[in-house]
């Protein structure tokens, strides 16, 4: 039961993003583009989630443990430090760069253009590599995803 | 130039928002394709099925789907760029996302939803540095 929720969790999460346009990246580069050639699709797309995500939310956990899973693994909410910060600054720069953030993406590939492989292969890289980094460095507490 | 849809929009953002709430109310688990994605390839996912590469297959499935029944035109597609942006572009947003403990599903929806403060100004710094790293593309080194 909890691979079927994971994966219809999944099913409804690749069509909100092709739906959106967000699998476009020039679409959500242009989102980003305030003085230019300016697409504002991008504000409803993140209202409409956050409306629904904020109520559910609310609904889903008030409930002792989730339906599926013994119980809530939810990431901190407070302690800002230099890798939070950094690591926006990173993904925005990236973001900015391609339009792609990591569900587009990934989501992009079923449609079999060689950038969405490049990107997909290059964030995987940069992944490992912070991922590396962090057990290295052994900075801090351990990773913990927020998303 | 692309189109502003809100509708398609709207509902696009519905639905990942549906898929959110399934995923705590199902598993308690916050949808952040950054982490699941992670996890998947450090082999820190459970075992041979489970649930974080099902969410990623459902999410390719739905992607497809949604395209077959016409809710979206792949012909529209554009990259920005070109091969080396799309490189660095992609071990910034990975790097970025690892170190940052998120991205735009992970902070952007979810966080913000649990009114977390990480999450906050995760959101603000990202997304404040995307739409200058744009400016600075398109505007000023006139790409």
């Amino acid at each position: 039961m909890q691979r079927l929720a994971a994966l219809l969790a999944g099913l409804m999460f690749g069509a909100g993003l092709a739906l959106s346009g967000m699998v476009n990246p020039i679409k959500v580069q242009n989102f980003l583009d305030i003085s230019g050639t300016w697409d504002p699709t991008l504000i409803f797309v993140m209202g409409a989630g956050l409306a629904v995500t904020f109520t559910g939310y609310r609904l889903v956990m008030q409930q002792p443990q989730p339906l599926f899973a013994p119980g809530f693994a939810l990431p901190p909410t407070h302690g800002i430090d230099q890798r939070l910060v950094g690591g926006a600054c990173l993904f925005g720069a990236g973001w900015g760069l391609t339009g792609f953030c990591p569900g587009p993406a990934i989501a992009s590939l079923v449609f079999g253009y060689w950038p969405s492989v490049l990107f997909v292969a290059a964030m995987a890289a940069g992944m490992l590599a912070a991922h590396w980094f962090i057990r290295r460095t052994g900075s801090g507490a351990p990773e913990n995803s927020d998303g | 130039m692309t189109d502003f849809t809100p509708l398609a929009g709207t509902a696009g953002g519905l639905l990942i928002g549906l898929s959110a709430v399934i995923l705590m109310g199902g598993l308690g688990r916050i949808a952040g394709v950054s982490g699941i994605f992670r996890m998947l390839i450090t082999g820190q996912a459970e075992g041979a099925a489970g649930w974080q590469l099902l969410f990623l297959l459902g999410l390719l499935g739905g992607t497809i789907l949604t395209a077959l029944l016409g809710g979206f035109d792949p012909g529209t597609i554009v990259f920005p760029g070109n091969p080396l942006t799309t490189v660095i572009g992609g071990l910034l947003v990975g790097a970025g996302t690892v170190l940052g403990s998120g991205c735009t599903s992970g902070h952007g929806i979810c966080g913000l939803s649990r009114l977390s403060q990480r999450s906050i100004v995760s959101t603000v710094t990202f997304m404040a540095v995307a739409v200058v790293t744009v400016y600075l593309i398109r505007h000023v080194m006139g790409g």
